[in-house]
């Protein structure tokens, strides 16, 4: 019983190769049951996302399972063998565990921290659990994991701060008013960012975003998209007093909004605390205005920074993560382990029984004319020996399988005596 | 006993706050309530034998008033914690709430009689009310300080270590006007009690005695806050650094006015 995965990430394969051999929704069933039915493989899950592809298995042969597994993955796609192992990683044993308990736990993402892999994680397993592919270890290693993955959202800060401009905009906006109800946006012309700096500002409950552009038509139609409303570029300089959020995205040459209108506009506002975003390229905003109490006003490049400095403490808190990860691999691996001690005493116990009774029966046809008491005494001396010799080793692996941490290799053991 | 025993819990509770200020864990902010509530308890168990000794609240001299004013900072901002999880807020008060019972406890305790002055009906009228106000005070000085400190991350696009750990500029301004509304009133009922008192017991309500002065003084900045908040919009950093100055003035009034200059209101 081993746990074997082979697959391709962003980190092995560029975009092409992936889509080559991704699963879509439909086809996961049958090749489920594809994998399923390849020798000496009990158990099965497959992960395909935008980003990576994965077979999980539970294989009773390590050396024979990746190779198995790649040859799957080629044969179903039609891809070249040689292209497919280019591409691919494989690890058996506790470095299997490992890895999954990183993915799911968004370290090995291309954003650390990202919140989506561990519920495309969860969305595999699930279908997995509901095509009947997966069995006792898998939804033991599948559980864990997912438990694991919590444990370091939860303890570490790998998802704590916005790594993007548009969630570091929203992430400011709260510092600096709490709570975004009843606060009014503004959307000044467009863009991709600014948009969705509005979109996530709207559904982190502002009252509302209304929304101008030098064509009137352009405005309305993204005023649709929130719900917003939509003012024509000649009036919008008169409605800066109600509202407490500007995003500027505009393509003017020169400054749109200057010191003097902003302090007017706070004069009006009785001081309520202003949020300016300049994302436009050159500066529709005079950064002079950020000296003026109560206002604050990020351009594109203090956004980036921000970014930045997040990214940093996100990469201080993997390592934390990276951490945690390991040591629950290594305790999940040594519990797969100790299931394994009882089967191979009793492996133990049969087999030199099996060869005691062979030479016992070889000896006693050579031997003629034993007594009854004779042939007893033989039985008892060869017994003797076999139990006095497997006494160390029975109680070492007993020990061993109390003792969770100290993982004794029963690789080592059952290679030893060839009990497989 | 029990002082020294408070003093122990006040200082432990102060590092595990200000320990939750780098190192955000539950059980510590846990803990750090634990040890907080428990000195609170102590405490205000000491100060009721005191008041047991005395037949009077002990607020008869500075020391004694120090420890009041120490235990009212506590008392608001448990009581803060019950209804919001302000745990940041705990990083910045319980020093103060430390400093104040230090120098409690460093100062030389007066063996002088009880001024038969003391004993009145205004007695805790006029001390809770001051105290409480004072207590309110404090606390806006508190989420003055905070703002400060927060405002000068977001402005200077500096994402530092306080810029995590503080809660958002609009609450910790709210907090200071919350605070500005209770302390006020407070302390315009202990001016005009004290007056009343004084009348009684001195023969006028107002003869410029410095304590009564510079409470003049203190209220004066606070009123102007207030107006200034109410009317003019002056919110955040203005509010932040006004209420510190008010704060400053106030402790000059506690305790500047009696080692500085003396004068009738010569007790606390």
């Amino acid at each position: 019983m081993n746990i074997i995965v082979v697959g391709l990430s962003h980190k092995t394969a560029p975009i092409e190769i992936r889509e080559k051999l991704a699963f879509s929704e439909s086809s996961l069933e049958e090749a489920l049951r594809r994998v399923k039915e390849l020798p000496e493989i009990r158990e099965g899950l497959i992960i395909s996302t935008c980003n990576r592809v994965e077979i999980y298995a539970n294989s009773s042969d390590n050396a024979q399972g990746p190779p198995r597994l790649s040859k799957f993955l080629s044969e179903y796609h039609q891809i070249p063998l040689e292209q497919v192992q280019k591409y691919t990683y494989n690890y058996t044993e506790q470095e299997a565990v490992h890895h999954l308990f990183r993915v799911a736990s968004s370290l090995d993402s291309m954003v650390v921290g990202e919140p989506q892999i561990l519920g495309q994680v969860k969305k595999a397993y699930q279908d997995a659990l509901e095509y009947q592919a997966t069995a006792g270890i898998f939804n033991r290693l599948f559980t864990r994991a997912f438990s694991v993955a919590k444990k370091v959202r939860t303890e570490t800060g790998i998802a704590n701060h916005a790594v993007s401009i548009s969630f570091a905009a929203v992430e400011l906006t709260k510092k600096i008013f709490g709570s975004l109800e009843e606060k009014l946006v503004m959307l000044i012309g467009a863009g991709e960012m600014a948009e969705l700096a509005a979109k996530h500002l709207k559904s982190n409950g502002v009252r509302e975003v209304l929304v101008t552009s030098r064509t009137y038509q352009r405005a309305e139609k993204m005023a649709e998209e929130f719900q917003g409303t939509p003012l024509p570029f000649d009036k919008y300089f008169d409605f800066l007093d109600k509202v407490d959020i500007v995003i500027c995205s505009a393509a003017a040459p020169h400054y749109l909004i200057r010191p003097d209108k902003v302090e007017k506009v706070m004069k009006a506002r009785k001081n309520q605390p202003m949020f300016f975003i300049d994302i436009s390229v050159p500066r529709n905003i005079d950064p002079e205005i950020n000296h003026i109490a109560n206002v604050y006003l990020y351009d594109i490049d203090d956004l980036e920074k921000v970014v930045e400095a997040n990214i940093k403490e996100r990469q201080k808190e993997a390592i934390k993560a990276e951490e945690i990860v390991k040591a629950e691999a290594r305790q999940f691996h040594c519990w797969l382990e100790s299931l394994e001690v009882v089967p191979t005493i009793k492996s133990l116990k049969e087999k030199t029984e099996a060869i005691r009774k062979k030479e016992l029966e070889k000896s006693l046809s050579r031997l003629k004319e034993l007594s009854p008491e004779q042939k007893e005494a033989l039985e008892a001396l060869t017994s003797s020996i076999i139990n006095k010799i497997l006494h160390d080793p029975i109680t070492q692996l007993k020990k061993h399988e109390l003792d969770g941490n100290d993982c004794l290799h029963l690789e080592v053991i059952r290679k030893l005596f060839n009990l497989d | 006993m029990l002082f020294k025993i408070t003093l122990c819990l006040y200082f432990l509770a102060t590092l595990t706050y200000l320990t939750c200020l780098y190192k955000q864990r539950p059980f510590l902010n846990r803990t750090a309530s634990a040890l907080l509530a428990g000195g609170f308890l102590t405490h205000s168990l000491e100060l009721f034998s005191q008041y047991l000794d005395l037949g009077q609240a002990p607020v008869t001299n500075l020391p004694q008033s120090l420890s009041f004013f120490s235990w009212t900072l506590v008392a608001i901002y448990l009581l803060l914690q019950l209804r919001y999880q302000v745990i940041v807020l705990g990083s910045f008060l319980t020093p103060l709430a430390l400093i104040s019972i230090l120098i409690a406890a460093a100062l030389p305790s007066s063996t002088e009689p009880l001024d038969p002055v003391l004993r009145s009906y205004w007695f805790p009228i006029h001390v809770t009310s001051a105290f409480l106000g004072n207590g309110f005070f404090g606390l806006a000085f508190c989420s003055g300080i905070m703002y400060l400190l927060q405002e000068h991350q977001v402005k200077g696009k500096r994402m530092g270590f306080f810029y995590h750990r503080l809660p958002s500029l609009r609450i910790l301004d709210e907090m200071n006007y919350r605070c500005l509304t209770l302390g006020f009133p407070l302390l315009t009922l202990g001016i005009i009690s004290g007056s009343v008192w004084a009348e009684y017991a001195w023969g006028s309500y107002w003869n410029w005695d410095p304590k009564q002065t510079w409470s003049l003084i203190t209220w004066l900045v606070y009123a102007a806050l207030l107006h200034g908040r109410l009317t003019f919009g002056w919110r955040g950093r203005r509010a932040a650094i006004l209420s510190i100055l008010g704060f400053s003035v106030m402790l000059f009034t506690f305790v500047g006015v009696n080692l500085i200059l003396k004068g009738a209101h010569n007790f606390i």
